[in-house]
């Protein structure tokens, strides 16, 4: 008989060990999904995580890791910190989308003016409109108890149907032929978030999420702020008792939340996508959840974990066109890995004993 | 020689680490009360654990009648006529007594006729309880008939109480003693645990003391003085906390007409209360838990909010000013629940030092926490209340209740507060460690704080406080001075046994 035995207090070591056991788990049984599909789950797995990095187009696969892992973890790390606090922002597709039209609506309203004031203003009016997108709920919530998941979630379809008029209407390229879409920011320099260094993948929102990754470690390690948010996670009466004002950090986290993902989308639609388009949003808000708990909500474990998925992606690519596996199993493997983190976390908390214990 | 009812001999369980009990041998006979005394961890809830099915000994037998008894779950041990009334009640607020009752039994009759059992059963031992009340409205007294009547529906030889009388009034009490004696007397042998010892001195015939999980002795209460007892508990000799406060006619904390609502729907809304406390002075709030005493906390240390003008700090207006800021002004606060509300329980003891000492021990600065000044202050709370825990990188959760107490209110005490509220100082304490905490409290006045306990604890009221209230329905009696009081006095204060009548035997 196997009993799970709760330990006195949570395992530094295994809060530690359980992403990389889950990442093994995921290997071994997508292995085996990959092996019943008819494919050789060695050439398989090797496909999804060694040709990406190390293979022979290894040139052109690398850079696609920062330009994927990014806007990864910038909105994870936004998330993260809500997540630690018990605030469950699950829109952060919709502030993203929200983010890349406001940014790209910035720069477009200049156009065809070249300044290097355009570029930062985009970056700014992404930000505020991040982060107002996610204060809706965030207000909701504070004044009239409303549930944030739910709230948030919805207005990411919401921002769907804004994209798509804004594709359609006030941002369509005067000189598209009628195609939906706004014009190409890349072809808009002082509004083109272009590499810093050439085929590196290294854009301004690399720039930005390693800054975003510092800033959350110092705030939530150093700062007051980041311990209310802890405290709050843990115990809330206890937070409060200590002084933490609920209102306040619910703001706060959604806010922040809102701004990076909202910065992701803006560096998105003037770099790597170029345009506001109706299919702009290939769902990095919803895959950064993933993020967020594979990196155990911790800046730096959100830094591996976004890598991680970017290169599950770009692997997952290769594997479909090279050996022919359907997208489904795919997204599937990247489930996999989801589910064995939350089902192995138990660990961190609890042990294993094996053998007929008694009831005690 | 009659066959005692139970015997135990030579029980030992051990769990890793600590032998929780170690060849623990007594009787108890037929009609008996006998009391189980110890301080905390000395090994009774593991005993009477073995009694109830809940835990399997080691080693060591039970007889029961002198027939072998080895419960294998409560249910084995209900059937051979065990029955036990826990300290927290297994009730559910939104349902009748009735139903709850029905709740734990293993074949429920049909509502009507256990409805009219539970009269039957209420008025037989005078314990008055309408079947068909929903337990929410009940007081705690009342909750605690409804899990004593859902044991006498079984008929037990046995039963088993832990700590009965910690939430009752003293009128209350009167009562529960009259239906145990008269239990006594139909032949019902009643395992009694409690700390109260001028209770079992009254109650019980016989007491055997656990310390370290041993049997360290027995006694005939009626013939043993309370600190003799006392003194086998903790195996050395008491110090009895000496105050030396003075009130100094400075009023530090005024509250006037203070009415509030409570946050949650079972719980009690605060009317019109008004008192002061003097710097120097302690001001004992007795009452039994649920009639306000968690939103007076609430309201004094700023989680709750009040209307302009309700409370002063020095006369200053303390409404729409936060915890954190009344830590700054010097207004501090220890609430009762000690996991979840006090100190977060997976954090370390570092962190919830953190918690309630960041502005008064300067932990941080310019919003920068300064973590090795929080450890040092962890530190210093483990050293000066003798905090038994490896170190303060210690989740709170891993603290025994009274180590973890001994933290919460080393904290607010070290922070050299002007005024400190504190509900249930020493909670599920031991009679050492409530000792020194009362001391460090009286200390504290002496020094000049003003200072508010509540307590359930009269005993402890009686000990340190200068002056004396009764919170009763969310309602302050007005504070009258705690020399003279007797027992009586302030029963009548707390709002006597709620309409009930002494049983008639």
């Amino acid at each position: 008989m196997i009993r799970l035995e709760k330990r006195p207090q949570p395992s530094a070591t295994m809060s530690w060990a359980t992403p990389l056991l889950a990442v093994v788990a995921t290997m071994i049984f997508g292995g085996a999904l990959f092996a019943a599909l008819g494919k050789d789950p060695i050439e398989a797995i090797l496909t999804i995580f060694w040709e990406p990095l190390f293979g022979e187009f290894s040139f052109f696969y690398r850079p696609q890791l920062l330009i994927k892992g990014a806007p990864l973890v910038l909105i994870a790390i936004g998330l993260a910190l809500g997540f630690k606090a018990g605030i469950w922002n699950i829109g952060a597709e919709g502030q993203y989308i929200v983010g890349a039209i406001c940014g790209a609506g910035a720069g477009l309203a200049f156009y065809p003016t070249e300044s290097i004031f355009i570029f930062p203003l985009m970056i700014l009016a992404g930000a505020l409109g991040g982060c107002l997108w996610a204060l809706i709920p965030g207000f909701l919530k504070v004044r009239f108890g409303t549930n944030e998941i739910l709230v948030s979630l919805m207005l990411v379809y919401v921002a769907e149907q804004l994209l798509a008029s804004m594709s359609l209407g006030l941002l369509k390229n005067p000189e598209g032929f009628g195609f939906p879409g706004s014009r190409n920011l890349q072809q808009y320099p002082s509004a083109h978030n272009a590499e810093i260094i050439t085929n590196t993948g290294m854009h301004w929102g690399v720039v930005a999420a390693l800054i975003a990754v510092i800033f959350s470690y110092v705030l939530l390690t150093r700062h007051r702020l980041g311990f209310a948010i802890r405290v709050t996670g843990e115990a809330p009466r206890a937070a409060k008792f200590g002084g933490v004002n609920p209102a306040r950090l619910i703001l706060f986290c959604l806010g922040m939340s809102g701004l990076l993902a909202g910065l992701a989308g803006m560096f998105e639609v003037a770099g790597p996508s170029g345009q506001i388009s109706i299919d702009f949003n290939v769902g990095y808000g919803f895959t950064a959840i993933i993020v967020a708990f594979l990196g155990r909500l911790n800046p730096l474990g959100i830094v591996a974990a976004g890598l991680l998925m970017a290169l599950t992606y770009i692997g997952g690519d290769i594997a479909q066109s090279q050996l022919g596996l359907p997208a489904a199993a795919i997204q599937v493997f990247q489930g996999m890995l989801l589910f064995f983190l939350l089902a192995l976390d138990v660990l961190t908390n609890y042990r294993v004993r094996f053998g007929t214990g008694e009831v005690a | 020689m009659t066959t005692p009812l139970l015997s135990l001999s030579g029980l030992t369980k051990a769990y890793p680490g600590v032998v929780a009990n170690d060849t623990v041998s007594f009787e108890i006979g037929v009609g008996e009360i006998h009391a189980l005394l110890g301080e905390n961890g000395a090994g009774k809830s593991t005993l009477v654990k073995m009694i109830y099915g809940l835990v399997k000994p080691d080693s060591g037998l039970m007889k029961m009648h002198g027939d072998d008894f080895a419960p294998v779950d409560p249910r084995a041990a209900r059937a051979a006529g065990v029955g036990m009334v826990f300290q927290h009640f297994s009730l559910f607020d939104a349902l009748s007594v009735a139903e709850n009752i029905a709740l734990g039994m293993e074949a429920p009759p049909p509502m009507a006729t256990l409805a009219s059992r539970i009269s039957e059963v209420s008025e037989n031992y005078g314990l008055p309880l309408s079947p068909d009340r929903t337990v929410g409205d009940l007081s705690a007294g009342e909750r605690q008939r409804v899990e004593i009547i859902r044991c006498l529906l079984q008929d037990p030889k046995l039963l088993i109480m832990d700590e009965p009388t910690s939430v009752l009034t003293p009128q209350e009490v009167d009562i529960l003693f009259e239906t145990l004696r008269k239990l006594k007397a139909e032949g019902t042998a009643i395992l009694y645990i409690s700390h109260k010892l001028e209770e079992i001195r009254a109650l019980c015939d016989a007491a055997t003391i656990l310390r370290g999980g041993k049997n360290v002795g027995t006694c005939v209460p009626r013939d043993t003085s309370a600190r003799e007892m006392a003194e086998l508990m903790v195996g050395s000799t008491l110090a009895t906390p000496k105050g030396a406060a003075h009130a100094t006619g400075d009023v530090m904390l005024s509250v006037t007409g203070l009415s509030a609502a409570s946050p949650s729907a079972f719980g009690m809304a605060l009317k019109d209360i008004s008192f002061e406390v003097q710097a120097g002075e302690v001001l004992g709030i007795g009452g039994v838990a649920g009639n306000g005493q968690d939103e007076l906390l609430g309201v004094l240390s700023g989680e709750l909010p009040c209307i302009p003008g309700m409370v002063q700090f020095q006369g200053r207006d303390l409404s729409g000013i936060g915890p954190e800021e009344r830590r700054g002004l010097g207004v501090l606060a220890a609430p009762e629940e000690r996991l979840g509300h006090a100190a977060a329980p997976d954090m370390s003891l570092t962190e919830n030092a953190m918690l309630t000492g960041m502005a008064r021990e300067k932990l941080s600065k310019g919003g920068m926490l300064n973590w090795a000044r929080a450890r040092d202050f962890a530190e210093r709370i483990i050293a000066d209340f003798d905090v038994r825990t490896p170190g303060p990188h210690n989740a709170a959760r891993s603290l025994s209740g009274g180590n973890l107490q001994k933290f919460v209110i080393g904290r607010e005490v070290l922070q050299r507060p002007e005024v400190l509220v504190v509900n249930q100082p020493t909670w599920g304490v031991d009679a050492a460690a409530a000792a020194s905490i009362r001391q460090a409290l009286l200390d504290l006045a002496a020094g000049g704080t003003a200072l508010v306990i509540i307590s359930q604890d009269l005993d402890e009221l009686m000990e340190i406080s200068d002056r004396f209230a009764a919170l009763n329905e969310g309602r302050l009696s007005a504070p009258v001075p705690t020399a003279g009081l007797d027992v009586e006095q302030i029963g009548l204060m707390l709002g006597g046994a709620h309409g009930m009548e002494v049983a008639h035997v």
